[in-house]
């Protein structure tokens, strides 16, 4: 160490700390140049493809052709969900995993999906709803009281720990499954809308429903962004946390009140599309580092690169019968694995 | 004398059914070094986790400047008491120069994440701790002790005129231990920084103290100048250690000498 308490300026730590960020703020470009390209990928192929001359004219001059009628009325609604949905699930995922500190962990951990899925089966064999716009409110309710039971079953003295959330979400979407089974099983309206939105899919659904939850989704990132200092110094532990003079049970609490507005809201609507709030973080991480300022808009980023991908996959490859919740289960799992194996699950 | 910067009052402190310390009083001087001492399990960590607010009291209360911690706002009290937990984790690839700004954290808002103040304080003390060539390093990386002073250094980023300090040297060898409690004297002596440390070091810690405190079974059994308190006859009733204690023929300070079964045998 050095003799003197003098401060020496120490270039080679500013420098280094300058280059990181420039290398973060590449990443975040590279990632909305990559959306770009996925979202014009998304507009234009399909089981019809569609030039991209044509995809744009359809966007400003629209003639009431059949590119456009298809570019507009199917693919604009499917690629706005599949965006938002892919930001939600994205970011969900990243502060699921920096508030449990567990590189396994699913923003489905809170009890979300399986609280969704109930609001929807309930919604259709209870009181008989049956279109999509409708019965996503049951689903986001559903949500939503499942996180909120969760929380507070997870919430002994002290406050929700990582562990105490995991285990009540795990016991909650237990109960919220049976319960769900038993409803379903009776009712074969129930289980074949159950089929339809369970099986996770951007399709079929009109571009009303992405503007029903924005309100909700942009809250939620709002939220999150707002829970990533927090989220950072949390990640030191809680003491830790608390000697920087944070709040451990609020910071807790926001994330928790983000994530279920995030991945409720995504969830609703498009059922529960797997392993995006799961590898999306760890990809991101690679490029950002552990600090959430950078990763949260990344894993955003990256979620919905990965949705509308893989929603664009199925759609090449099966003629638009593959939906992309299938798609990123079966590419998912082997992605996940090759993670796992190649280059091991950080500490986080 | 000038008021305590901190101070216990009939402070309970506990972990779920187990009360550790029980109605415990204890003052912090202005601008002192104080080192509690005990043996394992004898209340020393739960004591600093309560001044630092790190535990909530179940009874009585910790002043901050004579003023109840609990009362003032979190994050006022972070840019006037710096804690170090023991053993503190970071998480993987975090670096050195990520960890030591995140000391900035209690200086930050929402509208202004990062100053020019922030940028002297992190490359303050990263330097003063011999850690601006390793700030690119991830701490998970490191060694035992070069982690450890990547902690110390996020800890001084915060500067605080108060430094509570859980076993700082822990992990570290005899010279980085020598160095990180020159560096903690050096920041007592130039800043006036007063400091609170628990060492297990008996002699590192009458060599560096103002202040001994030694902790025995949740209560303080023994407070004052080192040699005052380091006594064969402490060593034997809080320690269960038989030993010589002579003056430390470096400092003058007590220097505690075991005395170990075999040779207690011999003689």
């Amino acid at each position: 160490m050095n003799a003197t308490l003098a401060a020496d300026p120490a270039p080679a730590g500013r420098s280094a700390l300058h280059r990181r960020r420039s290398r973060r703020l590449l990443s975040l470009a590279a990632l909305v140049g990559a959306l770009i390209v996925a979202v014009a990928a998304s507009l234009a192929y399909g089981a019809h493809p569609v030039p991209l001359d044509a995809v744009w004219q359809a966007l400003v001059a629209p003639t009431g052709g059949e590119d456009d009628i298809i570019v507009r009325s199917l693919r604009i609604p499917r690629t706005v969900l599949g965006v938002l949905a892919g930001l939600a699930l994205g970011a969900g995922g990243a502060l699921m995993q920096g508030h449990t500190r567990n590189p396994l962990a699913d923003p489905g951990l809170l009890g979300v999906n399986q609280g969704a899925a109930l609001g929807v089966v309930t919604a259709v064999v209870v009181f008989g709803v049956t279109t999509l716009g409708s019965y996503i409110w049951f689903g986001f309710a559903g949500a939503l009281i499942a996180a909120v039971l969760v929380f507070v079953l997870g919430t002994v003295r002290g406050g929700a720990t990582p562990v105490t959330l995991a285990l009540a979400g795990a016991a909650v979407s237990a109960l919220l499954y049976g319960l769900i089974s038993a409803i379903v099983l009776g009712s074969r309206q129930g289980m074949d809308t159950y089929r339809f939105w369970h099986v996770g899919s951007i399709a079929g659904r009109e571009l009303a429903v992405a503007g029903q939850l924005a309100p909700f989704l942009v809250v939620g990132f709002v939220l999150a962004l707002a829970n990533t200092p927090g989220l950072n110094s949390l990640a030191l532990g809680e003491d830790v946390s608390t000697a920087l003079g944070r709040h451990v049970g609020r910071t807790r609490l926001l994330g928790v009140v983000a994530i279920t507005l995030l991945v409720g809201a995504a969830v609703s609507a498009c059922g529960p599309i797997a392993f995006v709030g799961l590898l999306v973080p760890h990809i991101a991480r690679v490029l950002t580092g552990p600090d959430y300022r950078w990763l949260v808009p990344c894993a955003a980023l990256l979620g919905a690169v990965l949705v509308l991908l893989a929603d664009v996959l199925g759609r090449v490859v099966a003629g638009d019968t593959l939906e992309v919740g299938i798609l990123l289960a079966a590419v998912g799992a082997p992605g996940f694995i090759y993670l796992v194996r190649r280059r091991g699950l950080s500490r986080i | 004398m000038t008021r305590p910067r901190l101070q216990a009052e009939h402070v309970r402190l506990g972990y779920d059914e187990r009360i550790v310390v029980d109605g415990l009083d204890f003052d912090v001087a202005d601008q002192s070094v104080t080192v509690i001492i005990g043996p394992n399990g004898c209340g020393k960590s739960t004591l600093l986790r309560g001044m630092g607010r790190l535990l909530r009291p179940r009874g009585g209360s910790v002043l901050l400047d004579g003023k109840r911690i609990d009362k003032l706002p979190t994050k006022d009290v972070a840019r006037t008491v710096g804690v170090l937990p023991q053993t503190p984790s970071a998480p993987a690839g975090l670096t050195v120069g990520d960890l030591v700004a995140r000391g900035r954290q209690p200086h930050q808002h929402w509208y202004r994440q990062w100053s020019a103040g922030d940028e002297d304080a992190v490359a303050y003390a990263l330097s003063v701790t011999g850690m601006s060539s390793l700030a690119d390093r991830a701490v998970d990386e490191l060694s035992g002790g070069q982690r450890q002073r990547a902690w110390i250094s996020m800890t001084l980023a915060q500067q605080t005129s108060l430094l509570l300090l859980d076993e700082p040297i822990t992990y570290l060898d005899l010279a980085h231990q020598v160095d990180v409690l020159d560096l903690v004297y050096r920041l007592h002596t130039e800043r006036g920084t007063t400091v609170v440390m628990v060492l297990h070091d008996l002699n590192l810690a009458a060599r560096y103290a103002d202040t001994l405190v030694a902790m025995h079974d949740g209560r303080i059994v023994s407070q004052g100048k080192p040699d005052e308190v380091l006594t064969e006859e402490l060593l034997s009733d809080v320690f269960g250690l038989d030993a010589k204690v002579v003056a430390d023929p470096v400092a003058g300070t007590p220097l505690v000498l075991p005395i170990s079964a075999h040779l207690r045998d011999e003689a």
